[in-house]
């Protein structure tokens, strides 16, 4: 049954014009940064390496599809919540506003199978938003510019990958996200839950990740403090993939605790929901 | 099987939102075949015992039995045997009316073919419009969707709440006829819910009235109905003529209101053919006699004789 829920879950995800926003904003946005990179891209590679070439030789295609791939990465990632929560935060509020919650409750499913397959459904639609903006930075970046060396300028680090170690860098880098967008999706609809209306949601949601990134982004001693307890602090550590060597004990700690929000967001929602009296 | 096997029990059914209490101590039965009425005026608590069946609705207290088996134990099983409309018909707007049936098929716990769709929506006279997206429906074709969806996997009881709200004349005689034709040809056991008493008079055979979420009364819908005292217009010439003739009669205490061409009286349903006769015999011509039997006149009447 879980299954034949998913699928009518997905069905009326994707029925829905509000799914294919997500999907317009990366078609058209990483176009344009694609067209600037191609028309500019050499001067902003320049203007980044400009302290490395007093030292070193940089040869080699230097402005490829990696390299734009991990600029684009770093830019979208915070801003793709906002159009995961689109969708979310209209999972369950949806249904309320819609008055449709009546015709799931009244059949034999249980309500733990309506939030599992929810959940599950947001998450495939998270995976393939992120999946879409790894096609069309990563897979279309290399056709338009070719592959080539990465190089990555840390704090107090240079690392260049030879392109034959970079892809699978890639793939574990857009695992991460689409673990990262999954909280964000799971906090969604866990508001969502809450109220016959989606507007709450997406607006408590996206709050929520603004003063986190924010209280995330200030350093100062007492906000360094409360920063571990922030699970917006460990949503850009897909970046630790391009560090030599990786810090998995970081890795995995950051994918335990985002792991644990989804598990908490999904417990928490299940006995909402399994509680909540439907009356609308 | 026994045709007095009891399809709904409801024992001590008791629900409370915060201050208000919604159904207070609610007791009822509806056996197998049964076209019940579930009356009461708007607010009485129709509804939330009807979502307390379906649970949508978790209630406060008592206990909820459907086909003998306690709803809280066994809502799956008891679920894929019960249709329901519960209030306004609302379905997933953005999908066609066919994909709506098709998705509820699926989870209703039983095996529905296509052909099943198919010949529910020729049912409810929608088979032209199965492809059309639910939200250029009207109000009329939405409450007809609702009863085939109601119907889908075949099932014992049907819940049917206030299911000819918004329906215009024709519509609401084709939904009776329905609910009649599923009592008398399929032997469904029917739950109807309504606050116009004449709607449950044209096909319920037993009923409950309940108000402020207590049961009032509770039978065989003709014994309660014509036990009842009524309020009849009587349409006559001259209404203030017609009037001194039931000056020395038991009727004339009754009366309510005279205008010019009619008065009104309350008088008990079997009396009514004795004063057309008395009138008419007194050469009072009577253009009409008009029972008016409003929900809450009949409250009244019943709350009246229980003081």
């Amino acid at each position: 049954m879980i299954f034949t829920l998913i699928r009518i879950e997905l069905l009326k995800i994707f029925r829905k014009w509000r799914t294919y926003i997500g999907f317009i904003a990366i078609g058209i946005l990483v176009p344009l940064l694609h067209l600037a990179m191609y028309l500019e891209g050499q001067k902003s590679l320049e203007f980044m390496t400009r302290g490395l070439r007093d030292s070193f030789i940089l040869v080699g295609n230097l402005l490829n599809g990696y390299w734009i791939s991990y600029l684009i990465l770093n830019a979208l990632t915070i801003h793709i919540p906002f159009l995961i929560t689109l969708v979310a935060a209209d999972l369950l509020a949806g249904e309320a506003t819609a008055g449709t919650y009546r015709l799931l409750v009244t059949r034999p499913v249980s309500r733990l199978q309506i939030v599992t397959s929810k959940f599950l459904s947001g998450i495939i639609y998270t995976g393939s938003l992120i999946l879409f903006l790894a096609f069309m930075s990563l897979v279309v970046g290399l056709i338009i510019f070719g592959s080539g060396e990465l190089i990555v300028i840390g704090n107090q680090s240079i690392i260049v990958f030879e392109k034959s170690d970079i892809l699978w860098r890639f793939f574990l880098a857009y695992g991460f996200a689409i673990l990262s967008m999954t909280v964000v999706c799971s906090l969604a609809i866990f508001f969502s839950s809450l109220v016959e209306n989606a507007i709450g949601p997406i607006v408590s949601t996206m709050a929520i990740i603004i003063i986190f990134i924010i209280l995330s982004a200030f350093d100062v001693e007492i906000l360094r403090e409360i920063r571990p307890y922030l699970f917006t602090s460990y949503m850009l550590d897909w970046r630790e993939f391009f560090n030599d060597p990786i810090d998995l004990a970081k890795v995995f700690k950051s994918v335990l605790i985002l792991s644990g929000h989804i598990i908490i967001f999904f417990t928490a929602t299940s006995l909402i929901f399994h509680k909540k009296d439907i009356l609308s | 099987m026994n045709s007095k096997e009891n399809v709904i029990e409801i024992y001590g059914l008791t629900k409370r939102f915060k201050e208000v209490l919604a159904v207070n101590e609610l007791e009822l039965t509806v056996n197998r075949g049964d076209v019940f009425g579930f009356l009461g005026p708007n607010g009485a608590g129709k509804s939330t015992t009807i979502r307390m069946l379906l649970s949508l609705i978790t209630p406060t207290s008592g206990t909820i039995k459907i086909f003998g088996k306690t709803l809280l134990e066994n809502r799956k099983e008891i679920l894929a045997n019960v249709g329901s409309i519960v209030e306004k018909p609302d379905f997933y707007q953005y999908l066609p009316a066919i994909k709506n049936l098709e998705i509820l098929a699926k989870i209703s716990g039983k095996e529905v073919t296509h052909k099943r769709i198919l010949e529910l929506l020729e049912l409810v006279g929608l088979k032209d419009r199965a492809k059309s997206k639910v939200k250029t429906y009207s109000h009329g074709m939405k409450q007809r969707l609702g009863i085939a969806q109601a119907l889908l996997h075949n099932p014992e009881l049907i819940v049917l709440d206030e299911p000819t709200t918004g329906l215009d004349p024709q519509g609401m005689k084709e939904i009776r006829d329905l609910i009649i034709r599923l009592s008398k040809e399929e032997n469904k056991t029917i739950l109807l819910s309504s606050h116009i008493l004449s709607e449950i008079e044209l096909v319920a055979n037993r009923m409950i009235i309940i108000n402020k979420g207590s049961k009032i009364v509770e039978g065989e819908v003709s014994k309660l109905l014509n036990s009842s005292t009524l309020k009849v217009t009587i349409e006559v010439e001259n209404a203030e003529a017609a009037v001194k003739f039931l000056e020395n009669t038991i009727w004339y205490k009754s009366i309510e209101s005279i205008t010019e061409n009619k008065f009104i009286l309350s008088i008990e349903q079997i009396a009514i053919p004795e004063l057309n006769k008395y009138l008419v015999e007194n050469d009072v011509l009577v253009n009409a006699l008009i029972p008016v039997r409003s929900l809450e006149d009949y409250f009244l009447s019943i709350t009246s004789g229980a003081k």
